[in-house]
């Protein structure tokens, strides 16, 4: 059976039957009561909104943070442990600081 | 005095919703002709129409004027389309059994002497519905595009925002894909 000869002809009655372009009653007058209806975005309100959201996953992140300055100063020796703990915030400092350090450096 | 569309445009941007209406009014027609094609019950239909409305007024100041607001607004609609297609893939692994008997004789005369099936039969179409259906829906969307509404394969990136190789290469799947559908009908009707 020639499998493209029938695809094509069931195209072709796809093509022959065009969509109607017939428009609910009032359709306008739905949508521009539905925008009117809409309150108008308060750019404040989305902002807060936005630090909002933005705090949950700020806490997460200072905890992980915690959590691994807390267990590389355990996994340490107990001669090193003073020193490990004493050094992460100036190397975590370091870390997040570097690229406005290299930005410096360059000017 | 009728107002332009530009003016319209101008003025809903300003916050006035009514200037929207008429636009509403004039683009409907072709904004519902087009959901149509991928949206068969008219309460679906309707809520995606309604869906091209609010993003349209929403993102209307992306609206650059370089092409004709027609043009803005199409490509709007095939995106919610498509969106509408991605979110709605039901009945895709359903079976081809339930073929009504004019299907069936449908298939059976063109089995046969494919000259003699007629384009234009209520079976040819319902079963081309069903086809599409079965197809995903980037395939869909391009067998639409390309082969029921002929459109070239710029006019489809331009409106889908897909690359021009992406098309020809979706183009290319989605014909081998409603031929395996074929090929599976034909299969389970005779075997």
């Amino acid at each position: 059976m020639k499998l493209e000869q029938m695809r094509q002809k069931l195209l072709s009655a796809a093509r022959a039957e065009t969509p109607a372009d017939s428009v609910p009653y009032a359709f306008e007058k739905r949508i521009t009561a539905l925008l009117q209806s809409q309150p108008a975005a308060d750019s404040w309100a989305l902002w807060a909104r936005a630090l909002w959201r933005a705090a949950l996953p700020c806490v997460a992140v200072m905890l992980l943070i915690g959590a691994i300055a807390g267990l590389s100063s355990t996994t340490n020796g107990n001669g090193n442990q003073t020193a490990s703990v004493e050094e992460f915030p100036q190397d975590f400092q370091q870390t997040m600081l570097a690229a406005v350090d290299q930005f410096e450096e360059v000017w | 005095m009728e107002r332009t569309e530009a003016e319209l445009i101008a003025a809903t941007l300003q916050g006035d919703a009514a200037s929207f209406e008429p636009l509403v009014q004039k683009y409907s027609p072709r904004v519902f002709a087009t959901v149509r094609r991928y949206a068969r019950r008219e309460d679906e239909v309707e809520d995606i129409a309604q869906e091209i409305w609010i993003k349209a007024h929403q993102k209307l100041s992306s609206f650059r004027a370089e092409a004709p607001f027609e043009h803005w607004l199409m490509r709007l609609t095939v995106r919610t389309c498509f969106d509408f297609l991605r979110k709605h893939q039901r009945n895709r692994e359903a079976a081809f059994s339930d073929l009504s008997e004019p299907e069936n004789d449908w298939l059976e005369r063109c089995g046969a002497q494919p000259d003699s099936a007629s384009e234009n039969a209520d079976a040819a179409r319902s079963l081309i519905q069903r086809i599409m259906e079965k197809l995903p829906p980037q395939s869909r969307l391009v067998i639409t595009l390309l082969e029921i509404e002929d459109r070239s394969v710029k006019e489809i990136s331009a409106l889908t925002g897909w690359s021009v190789p992406l098309v020809k290469v979706r183009a290319f799947r989605a014909r081998a894909e409603m031929r395996k559908i074929l090929a599976r009908i034909t299969r389970d009707k005779y075997l």
